[in-house]
């Protein structure tokens, strides 16, 4: 019965994992237009409480997932890297809307090319902007994610981004 | 006020610093000497027949490219129709940019007492860059200069405060630009290139 993993510590992982996953408390960081598709999530018609995702917290100090929603310029990714540091671990990032992705249709002087180029981010929710399902669907992936990182937190590496900036 | 009657009664006012003018599609519009911007715009702000006391908008253009690459034709494979209607007259078409200096500084004008509106141009050299600040007239002139010097690095003389308002300091040249490089990266954190 006891082999070489511990029982104990398994179980305290799974039940940890369980209790954060259905208390999130996000920081929406809303810049532009995906923000009405977020709200539109938030509130009773698809209802995010449903997956105890339904308190923002509008101090990083008291968030535990990170929300960017929304087009990122070069002079606002200082101030998104300063949220995310202001955030207690264990804390994770969700990138809400394609501009937050990969750039979207911007490809400019001001606007930063996805925001995996400055910070890890756990969930990517594509779309332009995404439909509520499509945010439900991440919201329940990014459960999944909290559940298998336990108590510590701890994640496997991210896989690199391929170098966006060769000639 | 109509178009006729503005651009003859400033054209009459300052006849040297004025050195053209055209109506398009009932805009007046009017090409001024840099040299002589303060004193045609404190005239069209306090002369009492003209009272032209709101600044709609002040813009700059660089017309460096202008004609140079043609064009992807969007309206025609839009399927949108290209001609104006027939209802808006069209004698007189546009004139094509001012004949001299790289950039044009463009200021829109609005009485909100005779309901009448103004466009004046100023072509600016690339060498000088530099035009005289409205911001003693117009103090809602201060955001829109910083934003002309921000996009197109044209200076304004005068102006109280004149530094970046849409990309940070340390932001190196003048995005508008058409010589700026559409792929160049500066980000102030994260990869560059």
């Amino acid at each position: 019965m006891f082999n070489d993993t511990s029982f104990l510590t398994s179980r305290l992982d799974d039940a940890v994992g369980w209790a954060r996953k259905y208390s999130i408390f996000q920081y929406p960081f809303v810049t532009a237009c995906c923000g009405m598709e977020y709200m539109a999530t938030a509130c009773s018609h698809y209802d995010v409480d449903r997956f105890g995702a339904g308190f923002p917290r509008f101090s990083p100090r008291q968030a535990d997932v990170l929300f960017v929603v929304g087009t990122i310029s070069h002079k606002m990714a200082p101030v998104l890297l300063r949220i995310h540091e202001q955030m207690a671990d264990p804390k994770w990032v969700v990138a809400f809307g394609v501009c937050v992705c990969t750039g979207g249709f911007y490809d400019n002087y001001a606007t930063v090319m996805g925001i995996d180029t400055i910070m890890p981010v756990d969930v990517y929710i594509p779309g332009c902007p995404p439909r509520p399902e499509m945010v439900l669907d991440g919201l329940m992936k990014l459960q999944d994610k909290i559940q298998d990182h336990g108590v510590s937190g701890k994640r496997v590496a991210p896989e690199p981004r391929p170098d966006l900036f060769e000639a | 006020m109509n178009t006729t009657s503005l651009i003859e009664s400033l054209t009459d006012r300052f006849p040297a610093a004025v050195t053209s003018s055209h109506a398009y599609r009932g805009d007046a519009t009017l090409i001024v000497r840099p040299k002589s911007l303060v004193d045609v715009a404190r005239f069209l702000k306090e002369d009492p027949a003209l009272k032209m006391n709101y600044l709609m908008d002040l813009t700059a253009v660089d017309y460096s490219a202008f004609g140079k690459h043609p064009t992807p034709a969007f309206f025609t494979s839009s399927g949108v129709t290209v001609k104006p209607s027939s209802e808006i007259p069209d004698e007189e078409p546009w004139p094509g940019p001012p004949d001299e200096g790289r950039f044009a500084v463009v200021y829109h004008f609005f009485s909100t007492t005779h309901k009448h509106r103004l466009r004046l141009v100023v072509p600016v050299e690339e060498s000088v860059a530099q035009v005289d600040s409205l911001t003693a007239l117009w103090p809602g002139a201060d955001w829109l200069e910083r934003e002309v010097w921000d996009m197109f690095g044209i200076g304004f003389t005068g102006h109280p405060d004149l530094k970046r308002i849409l990309m940070y300091e340390g932001f190196e040249g003048h995005p508008l630009r058409k010589d700026y490089p559409v792929k160049k990266r500066q980000p102030l954190i994260g990869p560059t290139n």
